[in-house]
């Protein structure tokens, strides 16, 4: 009995450890470079006074949602989570999303620009 | 035995704390989709005031959001740290990323004060009155998450926070990383997508 239930333990810390088993501070400076090089890249698009708005705004939104990609993945640990956390977490994100999008065409901000 | 953290047993398997924090994240995106729409409703509407293509200074911005992103790579550096039972890497990393939310917390003051001396009050239109709004909820996010991490920092110099306690950093850290993400949401929507000029 005794045996079992440690067996049992020892599956459970097994599962968990897999679960939680998180990249290593080499791996979080690389994240942190490449987040630091998207930056310098968005913040570049302002002195570039030439850049088209049907261009600009669809590259500024590109890079804006790798930089959040990589922070809620990376540094957030989703990537290595149990996935219920990001169901959760995205759940919120869509709802507000679409709800924000309704209200936006709503009072025809689409249109006005 | 097994650590805290992992010790509670529950019914889905993982961490309430975890789960209520990831379930509070996802509540708050609705929050500044709110203030956010608002904001990009109200942007063009500065009657006789300051627009926000006018006002707007991007370089200085520009560091500032620089600075929060790195306080995500510090933070999540002190949650490795006590992983690792790193106590003194934990409390040097705590300190380094509540100094960075600090200079921004510093950076945005700054910036509001700029506005009001060029006559950009609350009340001046609604797109100041959305742009404070939304700004300054977010500086109230980054103020309480350095309280925040001010209080574990006491609490390791103390000698209560060890390993078994690192879910009360990653918790804290969780909270931290989504402010930085709701500040590169606004730093590209409000501040690098050309904004109308007077």
């Amino acid at each position: 009995m005794s045996t079992e239930t440690e067996h049992i333990v020892e599956s459970d810390k097994s599962d968990d450890e897999h679960v939680h088993e998180h990249p290593s501070d080499k791996k979080y400076f690389q994240i942190a470079g490449v987040l630091a090089i998207l930056t310098a890249l968005e913040v570049g698009t302002y002195f570039f006074e030439g850049i088209p708005g049907e261009i600009l705004i669809p590259l500024l939104m590109i890079m804006m949602v790798v930089k959040f990609f990589y922070v809620a993945a990376w540094f957030m640990h989703l990537r290595f989570d149990n996935s219920l956390f990001m169901k959760f977490f995205v759940s919120g994100l869509v709802l507000a999303s679409v709800v924000y999008a309704v209200f936006l065409t709503v009072f025809e901000f689409w249109h006005k620009g | 035995m097994t650590d805290q953290t992992h010790s509670e047993e529950t019914s889905t398997g993982i961490s309430h704390n975890k789960l209520g924090m990831w379930v509070f994240l996802g509540s708050e995106c609705l929050l500044f989709g709110a203030l956010i729409s608002t904001y990009l409703l109200y942007r063009g509407r500065f009657a006789d005031g300051p627009a926000p293509g006018d006002i707007f200074d991007i370089p200085f911005t520009s560091v500032s959001s620089f600075v929060l992103l790195m306080s995500s790579l510090t933070m999540v550096l002190a949650l490795s740290a006590l992983q690792r039972g790193d106590e003194r890497n934990n409390r040097l990393w705590l300190l380094t990323t509540a100094l960075l939310g600090a200079v921004f917390v510093g950076g945005q003051v700054y910036e509001f004060t700029t506005f009001l001396r060029e006559g950009l009050g609350y009340k001046t239109s609604p797109f100041s009155s959305a742009f404070f709004t939304l700004t300054g909820f977010h500086g109230v996010h980054v103020s309480l998450g350095v309280i925040f991490l001010m209080s574990l920092y006491v609490s390791s110099v103390r000698g209560n926070l060890h390993k078994e306690r690192a879910e009360t950093v990653e918790l804290i850290g969780l909270y931290w990383h989504f402010v930085d993400i709701v500040w590169i949401f606004i730093f590209t929507v409000i501040y690098l997508v050309p904004s109308p000029t007077s």
